[in-house]
């Protein structure tokens, strides 16, 4: 369903290596069905990274946004207590069908081909597609101007359909809103095209940027429940009702300065904001002094414990990872240098299947399509799972090479001393071939430690999740991608090291003689 | 009159199409040392690689102490059995490669004991004993911890020699097993083979050795072909040899 959802990336750096999806908070409501009445609460999920100003962690590192405030205004008037649920963004409505949580709240357009898949509650926010471009250049009034000019927006976005239907344009998606705002500053782009609110946070203040032309479209939002939880829904609708009737949501989306007069008249409300905007005041200012390199690197010791987190989760998730790789790898291996051949074909099978696609959707698959056969993982065993099965198709062809590598002259001396196949194998053949397969292995395990950034899809912290929650605070990704590459490393290097240094002790005695029976035996020619 | 220790009847083999072996019989008594001698590709090697099955033969019948496999039409349907048979008669056979194939991950006294340990459950303390002995017998046995790829060829081989004899094979079958050493290598193996002769040990020798071959054999079988052409006495075969092919093969030795 994701080609029929419509998000924003809000803020700034999605994953640098994966592409950019929409950021958007999503708000899912848990529903806590089991719970008991005094204690009920919503569950709400969201992706907090780069999403201000619908949800994001501020410079304190709390939680804030305006679906954040919307979504507990909403909890307090059902009489439940909010529990907020990260996700990764790519995963968030998958996450509702798996019953992570109860809904989601992000910044989600409501359309009809959506609305066949999910539910929606009635709209929490009414906006438009606003259009920026540099400073002094002639205003734009319809899009049909934009013909032969390069324009900028992210992926996925309603903003982006609207661009593809109006002939001429030459459309770039960015992964990053703040990086198109740049391109349009520095003069690499015409213009940029996005939610109004993103345009606001990020376009607005800056001098060298002017918001050009009328409202385009309209951008409708609700909160997405999974399908055929009517009653939830009910419920929310109500809520929302009350939150509206009751003046809240104009107090929430005035501080955030964004009670525009499109979503006071969607709600037929007075235009005037009824608050100051001090949540947009404060945003700005957060990022508008630029830190010196000592309160930098202070600010990141704030970070420590979360970086400590996360880089146990990877180092967990990669060790087991592996391990299994290598267990599941070497019997494939076994499987199709030796198997009858029923198990050669199906270990080849799997291995080409495995090699074939992508890492990234088998893991999804696991973790989100599973539960439709009635297999329901945990985030870690689904992590370490996806890895392992992964990787143990590459294990699986290190081994094969090794176990080809050894002398067929030695697993004969086995048979002749009246060893059987499976003893010369397991004494002969395959203590050899371990050697041979370190460092493959060993490199696997490097680009293994690095894939495991992809757990972060199935909702897990680990050291590429840090990286955006810290970057996304700071908006400094310099820096703090320089910080946790640096930790990458430093976690791989042990391991390195220890590859070597068991190589050079277990070759020490063995690689010459391995080397020359292997140059006289000359494999796959018969003696006559 | 005893049956002989190894007989062989009829032996065919061939690879893709190309016959190899066509009809090889042949008898040894038990103590006998006996070597093959003939020019490259005759089939010698393939002979000695099917009697302990490392080659499947495609027909004929091989008998070794009281085990017989009869491989009429092995090729179209291998019986079941056929890998059990074998690995029952390569328990009295021991063999010797020419490039030794010596395990290169284990020491020396580690290659020795595997098969016993492994093969026969024997245990640790005994095959380890068994197996000092037996370095002590090929002059081996300063070299017990050591690597293969810290001695040289002809210690290598007589360690091959050793670790096929912990097996208590009655018949040892090499597969030319000097021919990958150094010249001034080769006397210290051969000398191990003469000294097993004289122990009464039952050994079928594929060589290029004509000095050894004539010095230590009681008698020599000459192929070409994938025939035996000519079975004589040591002396004979090199002084009066009958064929005309086994006359025109050691005219190139003189």
């Amino acid at each position: 369903m994701s080609a029929g959802r419509r998000f924003r990336v809000l803020g700034g750096s999605r994953r640098l290596a994966r592409r950019p999806w929409f950021p958007s908070l999503l708000l899912a409501f848990v529903l806590a069905t089991a719970v008991r009445a005094e204690e009920k609460t919503l569950r709400w999920a969201a992706d907090p990274n780069s999403n201000a100003p619908y949800g994001f962690y501020n410079s304190n590192n709390k939680l804030t946004g305006f679906e954040c405030e919307i979504i507990r205004a909403i909890a307090k008037e059902m009489g439940r207590k909010p529990v907020f649920v990260k996700n990764d963004w790519d995963g968030l409505i998958s996450g509702l069908g798996i019953d992570l949580y109860d809904c989601v709240i992000a910044g989600i357009e409501i359309t009809p081909a959506k609305a066949s898949e999910v539910l929606f509650s009635d709209p929490y926010y009414v906006t438009f597609e606003q259009f920026v471009d540099r400073r002094g250049t002639p205003p734009t009034s319809s899009l049909s101007q934009l013909a032969g000019k390069e324009i900028g927006t992210l992926g996925q976005t309603a903003a982006l359909k609207m661009l593809e239907g109006t002939p001429g344009v030459i459309v770039k998606t960015y992964p990053q809103e703040v990086n198109a705002y740049q391109d349009v500053a520095n003069g690499r782009l015409f213009g940029v095209l996005l939610d109004y609110p993103i345009a606001k946070y990020y376009a607005a203040s800056n001098p060298n940027l002017q918001f050009s032309g009328p409202p385009f479209g309209q951008i409708i939002y609700g909160i997405v429940i999974k399908k055929g939880n009517t009653a939830l829904l009910q419920e929310i609708n109500r809520a929302l009702a009350a939150v509206v009737a009751s003046g809240e949501i104009r107090d929430i989306l005035s501080k955030w300065g964004l009670w525009t007069p499109t979503v006071a008249g969607a709600f037929g409300q007075p235009e005037a904001p009824s608050l100051p905007d001090t949540e947009y005041q404060s945003f700005l200012a957060a990022h508008a002094v630029k830190p010196s390199l000592g309160a930098r690197l202070q600010g990141y010791l704030k970070f420590w414990p979360l970086i400590v987190k996360g880089s146990l989760m990877t180092l967990q998730v990669s060790l087991v990872g592996m391990v299994l790789a290598i267990a599941l790898g070497f019997s494939l291996a076994i499987m199709r240098v030796f198997g009858p051949w029923p198990l050669r074909w199906a270990a080849t099978l799997y291995i080409e299947i495995i090699r074939g696609t992508p890492l990234l959707i088998q893991l999804l698959i696991i973790f989100y399509g599973l539960p439709n056969i009635g297999l329901k993982l945990s985030p870690l065993v689904a992590g370490i799972l996806g890895l392992g099965l992964n990787y143990a198709a590459y294990e699986a062809e290190n081994y094969r090479a090794g176990l080809l590598a050894i002398p067929r002259g030695q697993m004969e001396a086995a048979r002749a001393l009246g060893l059987t196949r499976a003893q010369g194998l397991r004494f002969v053949v395959i203590p050899q071939s371990f050697k041979l397969v370190l460092p493959p292995v060993t490199n696997d395990f490097i680009s293994l430690l690095k894939d495991s950034s992809l757990v972060s899809m199935v909702t897990l912290l680990d050291l590429t999740g840090v990286y955006n929650r810290i970057a996304t605070q700071t908006f400094d990704y310099f820096g703090t991608g320089l910080l946790i590459a640096a930790i990458y490393l430093l976690i791989g290097l042990p391991f390195v090291r220890l590859a070597r240094w068991t190589e050079q002790h277990l070759t020490v005695d063995v690689r010459r003689p391995a080397q020359r029976s292997g140059l006289f035996a000359l494999p796959g020619i018969r003696k006559k | 009159m005893e049956a002989p220790l190894l007989s062989v009847n009829g032996l065919f083999k061939s690879f893709d199409e190309t016959p190899i072996l066509q009809g090889v019989s042949l008898d040894v008594e038990k103590g006998d040392l006996v070597s093959i001698i003939g020019p490259s590709g005759c089939g010698k090697s393939t002979f000695l690689r099917c009697m302990n099955f490392l080659e499947v033969p495609d027909a004929g019948r091989i008998s070794i102490a009281g085990v017989t496999i009869d491989c009429q039409g092995l090729e179209d349907a291998p019986p079941k059995d056929l890998s059990a048979k074998a690995h029952e008669l390569r328990q009295h056979v021991g063999m010797v490669f020419q490039q030794f194939n010596l395990f290169p991950h284990m020491t020396v006294l580690e290659n020795i004991m595997l098969a016993p340990r492994v093969g026969r459950n024997i245990p640790a303390d005994e095959a380890r004993s068994n197996g000092l002995r037996l370095l002590e017998k090929v002059g081996l046995e300063a070299f017990a911890e050591r690597y293969p790829s810290q001695m040289s060829g002809g210690q290598q081989q007589r360690a091959a020699i050793a670790r096929a004899l912990a097996m208590n094979p009655q018949v040892m079958l090499y597969d030319e097993p000097t021919s990958a050493l150094d010249p001034e290598l080769v006397a210290e193996v051969l000398s191990v083979m003469k000294q097993l002769d004289a122990e009464g040990m039952t050994q079928i020798v594929v060589t290029h050795e004509m000095r050894f071959a004539r010095d230590a054999s009681d008698y020599i079988v000459f192929m070409e072909g994938g025939k035996i052409v000519e079975v004589s006495d040591e002396d004979e075969i090199f002084e009066n040899p009958k064929d005309e092919r086994t006359r025109r093969f050691l005219g190139r030795f003189q």
